[in-house]
């Protein structure tokens, strides 16, 4: 890890940060110092009053607007929406977008911020529901989708990058299905935005939800859903109402993008340092950043197969984006990731990762995995000295027999 | 005289002074007159002779305005 301020270790080494898929960490030196630029010399609300630093504020999130979308392939940037992470996104996307009587159908993939929302819906009798089945590496069948396709079929919402392996889905080819049939496409790309090249206009999604504080390295509290310049947002209905600056002569809600889903003071702060976050990503080329942490995923996979006794993963592939999930033996993972953390001062994430219709799919389900999440920050040698600190955990495990992992509470 | 461009939103007066700016016509946010709207924020002031051709160039983008008042 590239801290900017090594002092705060104070000689010791600084952690190996594999947690990047739960919010990437260290950030680059630009993001803290916009963020803290707004903070110092800014500071102001945009769009509510009409002085100058207001509308300097108002710069920052337009600017971040304007790179958001180009950098996801939308044209208009009044078309970017933002919200506080991709949860927020996905519950406006989805709750929203479905009406009563809807059929909806979604993957076995999805992340608990997709999967709830949705189930709410479907306890609610407000939407019936079509959960479509993944491989035991977590791809998709596109033809499983177009097979659940109904009369009443409105949406579509598929988790574009897996947080638990790192599974590419195939987009593009559901999205057509998607335009085909005129069945609004809504893509979770809480994993994907920053970590693999995106096109909303190419792979015929409708609304694409991101977050800030993943693999575009701005903090948290920032995220949002962008529309496809084609897509009728008028078929989405704001869940907050309230004040946004414009047409305060009236006490209905504005029916234009992107003011009546913003609502409420918007984190100009994060914001600042999201906009320095997408333009790191774009100096160093998502591509790069995509290649580089599908090598340290691959190199990880290789090395520890290798070396650690009972390493195994659960549905790896070399063309992921730069997340693995893992067990070693029957060595409880709460146990690997305490290790990792306390005496080594690798950060990982173990269990459920919000997602435990994945782990089902993945046959890892209820114990979980140990998973790291890359980003473009890790090194070879950071990867190296984990997998010998679990050759080391392997070997000092006291509990090694099969009746661990029938211990576990769900 | 001036030319105002009034807004339904500040997002758009920001995305105007921006597109105004690229295309060197002198241009500059200011509060909304309360005279003529009564809209918190700002709006985009120029030159009653730029406010034609900023007209169009707001019309190719997409960027949706209110109106503009020249006085
Ligand atoms: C696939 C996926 N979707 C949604 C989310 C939710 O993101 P956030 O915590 O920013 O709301 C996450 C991350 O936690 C995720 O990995």
């Amino acid at each position: 890890m590239k801290n900017s301020d090594k002092n705060i270790w104070q000689g010791e080494s600084p952690p190996i940060y594999f947690d990047n898929a739960a919010t990437s960490f260290p950030k680059p030196e630009s993001v803290i110092s916009e963020q803290n630029n707004y903070l110092l010399n800014i500071g102001a609300n945009p769009g509510r009053s009409g002085h100058s630093l207001s509308v300097k504020a108002g710069e920052i999130v337009f600017k971040a607007r304007k790179q958001l979308a180009s950098m996801f392939g939308v044209k208009n940037p009044m078309r970017v929406v933002f919200g506080f992470n991709a949860t927020d996104a996905l519950n406006l996307a989805i709750k929203g977008t479905v009406q009563h009587g809807d059929h909806v159908i979604t993957s076995a993939m999805e992340h608990n911020s997709t999967i709830r929302p949705l189930k709410q819906l479907e306890a609610d009798d407000t939407i019936s529901l079509t959960i479509v089945d993944a491989d035991k590496n977590g791809r998709i069948d596109t033809q499983r989708v177009k097979e659940s396709i109904r009369s009443n079929t409105s949406t579509v919402v598929i988790n574009h990058v897996s947080n638990v392996n790192g599974v590419i889905q195939p987009i593009a080819a559901i999205g057509k299905i998607c335009r085909d049939r005129n069945i609004t496409f809504i893509v979770d790309g809480a994993q994907s935005g920053g970590y693999i090249p995106v096109n909303i206009t190419k792979s015929e999604i409708d609304i694409y939800a991101f977050t800030g504080h993943k693999g575009l390295y701005g903090t948290q509290g920032t995220g949002g859903l962008i529309f496809a310049d084609t897509f009728d947002y008028k078929k989405v209905k704001p869940l907050r109402a309230g004040g946004t600056g414009s047409r305060s002569s009236e006490i209905v809600q504005p029916d234009f993008l992107p003011d009546m889903f913003e609502s409420g003071t918007l984190n100009v702060g994060g914001i600042a340092a999201l906009c320095a976050g997408v333009e790191f990503v774009n100096e160093k080329g998502v591509e790069n950043i995509c290649k580089h942490e599908q090598q340290l995923a691959g190199y990880f996979q290789t090395k520890a197969s290798e070396t650690v006794p009972g390493f195994k993963t659960f549905g790896f592939d070399k063309q992921n984006a730069g997340i693995i999930s893992f067990r070693i033996g029957y060595l409880s993972v709460s146990e690997i990731a305490g290790e990792l953390s306390d005496r080594y001062g690798i950060m990982s994430r173990h269990g459920l990762h919000c997602s435990p219709l994945s782990h089902k799919s993945l046959d890892s389900f209820p114990e979980g995995t140990v998973r790291f999440g890359f980003s473009v920050f890790n090194t070879f040698e950071e990867v190296d000295d984990t997998v010998e600190a679990l050759y080391e955990i392997s070997k000092k495990a006291k509990v090694k027999s099969k009746e661990t992992i029938n211990h576990i509470t769900h | 005289m001036e030319a105002i461009i009034l807004f339904h939103s500040t997002n758009y007066a920001i995305w105007a002074q921006d597109l105004l700016k690229k295309n060197n016509i002198t241009c500059k946010t200011i509060p909304v007159p309360r005279d003529l709207s009564s809209d918190c924020g700002y709006c985009v002031r120029t030159s009653p002779e730029d406010s034609n051709s900023a007209e169009e160039l707001l019309k190719e983008n997409d960027v949706e305005y209110d109106r503009v008042v020249v006085r």
